[in-house]
């Protein structure tokens, strides 16, 4: 036994989410919101409208959060924070940070136009968008963030998802906002710094996280963060930053990509792909991977 | 600010009991999850090089740093298994819950 040896800690200590939220079992999602807190910490206020997170919280009058949480409408997250953040001010408070954390669903479909609005407002906000890559709340329906060849109760097996994923962080870097940023579960450390960055800017920050979703995506709930490692490692979901539109930077320089079926053979929704539809996919991740690339070099 | 919250489930008996407002003045610590486990994580400390990984993983935040240590909280533990899944020296094992 190390006896002498103190514990490796690679992220602040601090736990602003306590035990017994509703979360399922290996939740990527409460994880995020876990590590979110430590790098915000207690003078936080978050926005959260409907998804899985107003459910996790627990219900009235109890909280698995240590910070006020605003319960918003679905389409609101972005909105809401605005409001929220003007209010603060006009108390004379300027330093509580303004978190709105929506899913996929609340962030690149039915949230989208609040969110363009904030943008180009330039809200003095963070948002975060847990990406669970459906509508998992109501039951794992297709949104424009499920990937390409997906199984969903929307997009059943014969008629799996057609189309691409939503590139949200082009359209948000297109805002010319301060801050936008891809995070991920399996690496703790580079989101703990992510956060910590966006708190000190001022202006519009986004955060793009990273949350599988054992229920959804039908795979073992052990597997969370071997799924997210995996997501980065094939250069599915990279791990990057984009200040002011203009400067782009990859934070996870990868040398010799995964392919593509090594992570979409530990899912369930992938099940039914054939080697030509797994081949078609692991295109539209090089494509993806290349344009980054070169994004990142100008 | 509340710093540590009791485990206790509050319950209106009328609703002069209530807060004005839809806030929240309780935790969800009166909810022991622990009760959802079919398997549970029993960490080797003979092994243990802490790393504070599995740590840091847990989603439930139900690894505590006792005395330096990883400590297994089993009040709340949902036994997700990805603990034992990241644990780098593999010290950490899914066992059959007795119920
Ligand atoms: C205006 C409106 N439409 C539909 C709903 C029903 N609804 C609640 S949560 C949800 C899905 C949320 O999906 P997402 O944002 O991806 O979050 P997740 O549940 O996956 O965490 C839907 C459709 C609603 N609450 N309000
Ligand atoms: S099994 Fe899951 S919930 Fe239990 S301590 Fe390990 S990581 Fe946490
Ligand atoms: S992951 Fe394993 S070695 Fe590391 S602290 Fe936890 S039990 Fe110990
Ligand atoms: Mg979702």
């Amino acid at each position: 036994m190390t006896k002498e040896r103190k514990m490796t800690l690679t992220i602040p200590k601090e736990e602003l989410m306590s035990p017994g939220h509703l979360a399922c079992q290996g939740c990527g999602a409460s994880l995020a919101m876990r590590l979110a807190l430590k790098a915000l910490g207690q003078r936080t206020v978050v926005c959260i409208p409907a998804c899985c997170w107003a459910v996790i919280d627990g219900p009235f009058p109890h909280s698995s959060l240590d910070i006020p949480i605003y319960h918003c409408a679905f389409e609101t997250a972005a909105s809401s924070a605005s409001g929220v953040k003007a209010g603060l001010e006009m108390v004379g408070d300027t330093e509580t940070t303004v978190l709105a954390w929506a899913g996929d669903g609340g962030t690149f479909d039915i949230g989208l136009q609040a969110l363009s609005g904030a943008a180009e407002r330039n809200e003095d906000i963070i948002y975060a968008c847990y990406d669970n890559e459906a509508y998992m709340n109501t039951g794992i329906q297709r949104s424009s963030a499920t990937p390409l060849g997906a199984w969903t109760t929307t997009t059943p097996v014969k008629h799996y998802k057609k189309h691409p994923k939503k590139d949200i962080i082009g359209i948000m870097a297109a805002h010319r906002i301060p801050y936008v940023a891809t995070a991920s579960v399996a690496y703790p450390e580079d989101m703990v710094k992510k956060f910590k960055k966006a708190k000190e800017i001022k202006g519009t920050r986004f955060i793009h996280i990273f949350a599988p979703c054992p229920a959804g995506w039908k795979s073992r709930p052990e597997d969370t963060i071997k799924l997210a490692r995996l997501a980065v490692q094939t250069g599915y979901f990279p791990l990057y930053e984009v200040e002011y539109g203009e400067k782009w930077t990859l934070n996870l320089k990868i040398k010799e990509r995964k392919p593509i079926a090594e992570y979409l053979k530990l899912q369930g929704r992938f099940r039914h792909l054939k080697d030509d539809e797994i081949a078609m996919i692991q295109k539209e991740v090089d494509a993806n991977w290349e344009r980054l690339l070169k994004r990142c070099e100008q | 600010m509340s710093k540590k919250k009791e485990a206790k489930k509050i319950v209106f008996n009328s609703e002069k009991e209530m807060p004005i407002v839809a806030m929240s003045i309780g935790s969800m610590l009166y909810n022991k999850t622990g009760a959802w486990r079919n398997i549970k994580p029993v960490i080797d400390l003979s092994k243990c090089i802490k790393c504070g990984i599995c740590w840091k993983f847990c989603p439930d935040a139900s690894i505590d740093i006792i005395d330096d240590w990883p400590q297994i909280n089993y009040d709340y533990c949902k036994g997700c298994g990805i603990c034992a899944e990241e644990c780098p020296q593999k010290c950490i094992v899914m066992v059959e819950e007795e119920k």
